[in-house]
């Protein structure tokens, strides 16, 4: 379903180093990535700040073209065909909102609908269905900026499955979401994977998410993959009785050191 | 491109829905953008209570040029002038949200918070140009380019308002670069281009093709000498130099989302 093949990207940043000279440096925020993630998969997306996981989910969502390497999402290439993989696709940013933020978030469902070009009937059952797993339906005809941080999270999610996309990816979902909220996430995307069999790829810093939802786990490190296996497996680098938290820290620090 | 216009009037309906819901705030704004716009013209006849041609035209053909030109501008700002607010988008992480959406960002960008107020400008200046028209008895064997010049208008400025965002690809905070190409030419043109200097002129008709919005082909249409000597068969350029104007803009937009960084996190 997702498949990357030696995929780099650099950005060019030009710094002041006196008082009229520039330098320009190049960052590899991604540099010779390869993996593959299989329809139906469950895969965690892990690294420090700044390894390059958004830069990652920008190129698979075609926002950010590659300066390097070949992507396939749902079969498409993402930064050539971006409009067509869209519909192909779900894409849910925990740290800002993909909604707009002064229409209610009906609206919002009805202008992605059109967008889409998602047959009535069918985005009515699906709504319904969203409305009533997410539990919507109390804050429907509110204005996005007056949601709460849960309520809109839960609002972004549904808004990226509207179209019935068979991939979905998702940066942070369960970023600064109380216990309650990041259950009511994790249960939902949970059952999103098992029942309909929609293929998700998350980022996350919360452990809880990977231990609870992801058979696999890729780990990322200055732009190349660091570890790629299952939560077992990710265990077994450790000594035994280590906590999940003490499992990752070894690797993180482990990546940088080398 | 079908798709695009589809696109664009979807969206629109939804924008115009969404504000219809404050009529009043509508209102006021429509009749204000009348008013404000309204003093421009105002200028204009206080110049004509003191000389009685400026740049050697009289006042219905000042008011032609007026005309005209503040059609073509203020639809293009209707319908597209929202693009040069793209740095904004880029620094507020938004345009990602578009990016991801199966409907090209400009449609989107152009599109957003779309509403019917801006047509007070338009409407204001459709007044100005219907009152210069009935002084000034433009036969039909010349007044036929008047919607061809007015179209022309629209495809030049908006041409320029897409190379205003396209600049902003690359310096996010260039909105003010650009505005003195959109906001600038659209004054600019207010006036027959013979009051500023022949440089300048040259300039605005062979780099910055601005004279053709209203200039060559107003000349055409009042059957006047060219102040500045340039060759007759100018006054047929418009829909040539808007064309040239429009492809570079969409190159440079196309280039430009190649070359989009996003932002942080």
């Amino acid at each position: 379903m997702i498949e990357l093949d030696g995929v780099g990207r650099s950005f060019t940043v030009r710094g002041k180093t006196g008082r009229l000279r520039r330098d320009t440096r190049v960052v590899h925020a991604v540099r010779d990535l390869s993996f593959e993630v299989a329809a139906g998969e469950f895969v965690g997306y892990l690294g420090p700040n700044g390894a390059g996981k958004s830069t990652t989910i920008k190129m698979l969502t075609g926002i950010l073209t590659p300066t390097s390497g070949r992507i396939q999402v749902a079969g498409l290439d993402p930064s050539r065909r971006r409009t067509t993989l869209a519909r192909r696709i779900g894409v849910v940013f925990g740290q800002r909102t993909m909604l707009w933020w002064d229409l209610p978030l009906k609206d919002s469902f009805t202008l992605i609908r059109h967008l889409y070009k998602v047959d009535q009937v069918k985005h009515r059952k699906r709504l319904a269905e969203l409305v009533d797993v997410l539990d919507l339906g109390g804050f429907l005809d509110k204005p996005v900026r007056q949601l709460s941080l849960g309520q809109r999270m839960r609002g972004d999610i549904a808004a990226a499955l509207l179209h019935d996309p068979p991939v979905l990816v998702l940066d942070e979902p369960t970023i600064g979401l109380d216990v309650v909220s990041k259950a009511a996430v994790r249960d939902f995307l949970r059952g999103l994977n098992a029942e309909r069999g929609t293929t998700v790829l998350l980022t996350t810093h919360d452990l809880g998410d990977i231990e609870r939802l992801c058979r696999r786990v890729m780990l990322i490190d200055h732009g190349s993959l660091a570890f790629d296996g299952t939560v077992a497996e990710l265990r077994a680098t450790a000594p035994d009785g280590a906590s999940i938290e003490e499992v990752v820290t070894r690797l993180y620090t482990r990546a940088v050191r080398s | 491109m079908i798709e695009m216009v589809r696109g664009y009037a979807l969206l629109a309906a939804i924008w115009i829905r969404a504000s219809a819901q404050y009529p009043v705030s509508m209102a006021l704004l429509t009749a204000g953008s009348f008013l404000v716009t309204s003093l421009d013209i105002a200028a204009i006849a206080v110049i004509f209570t003191h000389t009685g041609s400026l740049g050697g035209f009289t006042l219905p053909e000042v008011m032609f040029l007026y005309g005209t030109s503040g059609i073509s501008f203020a639809l293009a700002d209707l319908l597209f002038g929202n693009v040069d607010r793209l740095g904004q988008h880029i620094k507020a992480g938004t345009f990602d949200a578009m990016l991801i959406r199966p409907v090209s960002p400009f449609v989107q960008i152009a599109v957003e918070r779309f509403t019917f107020q801006r047509l007070g400008r338009t409407a204001q200046a459709g007044t100005v140009l219907a009152i210069a028209l009935t002084r000034l008895h433009v036969p039909w064997q010349r007044a036929w380019m008047i919607p061809l010049m007015v179209l022309c208008g629209i495809v030049l400025f908006t041409a320029a308002w897409t190379l205003s965002g396209a600049i902003q690809f690359l310096l996010t905070d260039a909105a003010e670069v650009g505005h003195a190409f959109t906001y600038g030419g659209g004054q600019l043109t207010q006036y027959p281009l013979s009051v500023y200097g022949s440089d300048l002129v040259r300039a605005v008709t062979f780099i910055v093709p601005l004279a053709f919005v209203n200039w060559q082909p107003g000349l055409f249409v009042l059957d006047h000498p060219d102040p500045m000597g340039l060759p007759y068969w100018l006054r047929f350029l418009g829909p040539v130099a808007a064309l040239t104007l429009a492809c570079v803009a969409a190159f440079a937009w196309r280039a430009g989302l190649r070359r989009y960084r996003s932002t942080g996190s």
